[in-house]
Order: structure tokens, then sequence, then C-alpha cells
């Protein structure tokens, strides 16, 4: 799944013109400012593979004088492979997992203390909230870091709102269990 | 309360109780607030957060507890006294707007300086650039029953703000705005409180304007919820 994306997002930096793997890796960590950064043995496994597919071929090797780069360029082929992941609909929500989602289950089914978790998660979720606040407003925040920040902000947000309704379902559920 | 600060609050309310006829909408909050900090108040509807906010604010009279603002008892303050205050120090944003119908934007906004004594030219200019600021320019010829519900609210946000007060109350501040627009506003007023060193009590139920804040406290049946530690 995430090799995937991989495959597409090098094949969407490709697509500006050829490139070799140290500076994919560069334009790739700029670009998603907030992600991962992309490990350079994996730029060049996923690069092998695209050749191996026939997505992406060598443009050329140059050295320089220091270490042989090789630059790689997408194919006709490529580009048609890129155009249709692009516009393919990503399935919405196929499977519902989520770490803090089974938490909560699994803590309702051993007795444990679901309310007291969701207290504590939701003051990390605001905790990282901010940071990613200050990092959107900061002066001279690039387009990139705004977009990656509004993303996890949107979501986290989302597992925010289920959260508080969870805490107030097990209140009004422990509320009827005592009157009862 | 916060990291270890030791800076007096400008405002600290001990204890608050409060009921409107028999409901009972705060038992026993406390809270402090800084000078430039931004505290935001959550908790679920009807969980006393406008009430607090109103106490906060020296609108309402709390039945038990104290309210202490730059040291003097504003609780036990006689009304006129603390309306000369909230006047001069206080900004408020009610949750269901409140500007003057008979008013334009513009004037809305530049009443509150004019109350405090400057010219009316000097006002008005004064509140066109605060209406800028919140994105609301270009609206400030429209009286409050022409306005989308979003520009009314910066237009209260403008008029809170625009004589330059030491504390500002605003009670869902961005609740009819859409999302580039609270953003605009949010940025805005934190930073007004960076810079003036404004105190600002945000109460909100939205996550990603509560994010705005230096410290969330939340309310639960009229009582603040013991902070969590996070590791
Ligand atoms: N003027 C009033 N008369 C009678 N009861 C009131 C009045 N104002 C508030 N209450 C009650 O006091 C309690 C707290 O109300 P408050 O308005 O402070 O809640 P809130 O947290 O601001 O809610 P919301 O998120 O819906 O704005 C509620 O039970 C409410 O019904
Ligand atoms: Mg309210």
């Amino acid at each position: 799944m995430s090799s995937m994306s991989t495959r597409h997002i090098l094949l969407g930096l490709l697509a500006s013109g050829p490139s070799h793997g140290y500076d994919l890796k560069r334009r790739h960590d700029e670009r998603f400012p907030q992600a991962r950064p992309l490990a350079y043995g994996q730029v060049y496994t996923t690069l092998q593979r695209l050749v191996r597919d026939g997505l992406a071929e060598v443009e050329g090797t140059e050295s320089d004088g220091g270490p042989e780069r090789t630059a790689y360029r997408t194919t006709e082929e490529g580009t048609r492979e890129l155009t249709r992941w692009a516009a393919q609909i990503a399935p919405p929500a196929p499977f519902v997992t989520n770490e803090i989602f089974a938490k909560v289950v699994v803590s309702i089914l051993s007795g444990g203390d679901p309310a007291a978790y969701l207290r504590a998660q939701r003051a990390a979720h605001m905790a990282r909230m901010r940071e990613l606040t200050a990092v959107k407003t900061a002066p001279g925040a690039d387009l990139a870091t705004v977009l990656s920040a509004d993303y996890a902000l949107n979501h986290l947000d989302a597992d925010l709102r289920w959260m508080t309704t969870t805490a107030a379902r097990l209140t009004t559920l422990t509320a009827e269990v005592d009157a009862a | 309360m916060t990291n270890g600060d030791t800076t007096e609050p400008l405002l600290a309310a001990h204890q608050l109780v409060k009921a409107h006829g028999r409901t009972p909408a705060l038992r026993g909050a406390s809270v402090e607030l800084r000078a430039g900090e931004i505290l935001a108040v959550t908790g679920a509807s009807g969980s006393g957060k406008s009430t607090l906010l109103h106490c906060l604010a020296g609108i309402v009279r709390p039945d038990g507890g104290s309210v202490t603002y730059a040291g003097q008892r504003l609780d036990r303050l006689p009304e006129k006294r603390l309306s000369e205050l909230r006047r001069t120090d206080f900004g408020v944003v009610f949750q269901f707007g409140q500007l003057i119908p008979e008013l334009t934007a513009l004037d809305n906004v530049a009443l509150p300086l004019m109350l405090a004594g400057a010219g009316r030219a000097e006002a008005r200019a004064r509140a066109a650039e605060w209406l800028e600021r919140f994105g609301v320019l270009g609206q400030e010829d429209l009286r409050p029953g022409e306005m989308s519900g979003g520009q009314a609210q910066r237009a209260a946000l403008a008029r809170a703000l625009v004589t330059g007060p030491k504390a500002v109350f605003a009670d869902e501040p961005t609740g009819a705005l859409d999302s580039l627009a609270g953003e605009q506003v949010m940025t805005a007023l934190a930073h007004t409180a960076r810079e003036a060193g404004t105190a600002v009590l945000l109460v909100t139920h939205d996550a990603q304007v509560a994010a705005y804040a230096d410290r969330e406290i939340q309310l639960r049946d009229g009582v603040v919820a013991p902070a969590e530690v996070t590791a």
C-alpha cells in the first residue's frame, strides 16, 4: 500500500523532468514536509521496480568526478499510469481500523477505564494540534507546509470529534447502568 | 498553574457558583488568565461556558466565589465602576451577535472609540482598519440585518478589539465562519494577543479553533475538569 503510493509519488516527481535518486528524495521531502522522510534505499529500490515494470527508464549516468549518479526519466506508459492513478478514487474508509478506536473497544471489553484513556488522548491530540497550528501560521510558511498541516489538523479534529462523542456515550451508558 | 509560570494572573476566578433560577450553571469553577495568554474554554453544550465568560467579564455577578481582575474584586465592584471598567479594559463578543441594528458595520465598530472620547473621523478610520484585519472591509456600510452571519460575527470581533482592551472575551467567535474565514479571524486574534499582550478567553466547541490557544480548559457540569498530563 505505502510502496504503491511511493511509486506514484516518484512518477509524479519525474513528470517534471529526469532526475536522479538523491534529487528525488530531496524534492519528496520538500513537497511532503510533515511526512516521514523517504529513505534513500527506498527511492533506489522503487526506481528499479519502475524500470522493471516499464514505467521509467535510465536517462544516463554522470559522475562529475564524484560517485556515479544515474538519472531516470518517466516513460509514456509511466505517464499513462500516473494519470490513471491520480484520477482514481481512493476507497473511502473501506475498513474501520485505528489504534484509538481499538484501544477504546478493548478497554470496554476488558473492564478498563476508557474515559480516562480518552481524556489523556484528547490532551495529546490538542497539544499536537497546537504545534501544527503554530507551524501553519508561522510567517513565511510555504504552501506545502500549510497544506500538510491542514490535512493533519483536520484528521486529528475528526478523531477528537469521535472521541468526544464516545466519551459522552460512555457517560450516558454508565448513568443508565447506575440507575438500573 | 501553567508550566510553573509565577507572574500574577490578570484575571482569576475562584470557585465560581452561579445558578439561573433553579438551574445550576457553575458549581465551583476556578480559572486563571494571564496577560497575552489565549485560553480556550471547551465543553459540552450546557456545561456553563457562556455563564463562566459572563462572570469573568463582569456582565453577570456570581452567586458565590470570587473574580479578581488586576488586583480588584470584580464581583464586589459597584455597578457604575464595573461598567466603566468593562468599557475601558474589556472587549466582549457575545455568542449571539449583539451588534446595534440601526448602525452600519463601520459605526458599530467605531462606537466604542467614540464612547471613549475619540472624534468621529478618527474612530471611523480605526474601525475600518479592524474590519480590514478581519476580512470584512467592503461591507462597512451594511447594517447587521443586511450582513451574513459570518460578516456580523467578524464585525463584532472588530468592535471588541478596536479599543485595545486588556482582555477579550469571545464566545464562539467563529461559529458562523467557514474554515478559511475562521483561520483569518483566529490568526488576527492570536496576533493581537501576542503583539499587544491582550488576554483572550475563547469559548469554542471547535478543536481547530482551540488549537490557536496556549492552553485549554474543559468545563464539565459547571466545573473545570482536571488537566491531563501529557507524556
Ligand atoms: N438565562 C438563563 N436562564 C435559565 N437558564 C440558563 C440561562 N442561561 C443559561 N442557563 C442554563 O445554565 C446552564 C449553562 O448554560 P451556558 O449557556 O453557560 O452553557 P454553554 O456551555 O455556554 O452551552 P452552549 O455550548 O450550548 O452555548 C444550562 O443548563 C442552561 O440551560
Ligand atoms: Mg454558550
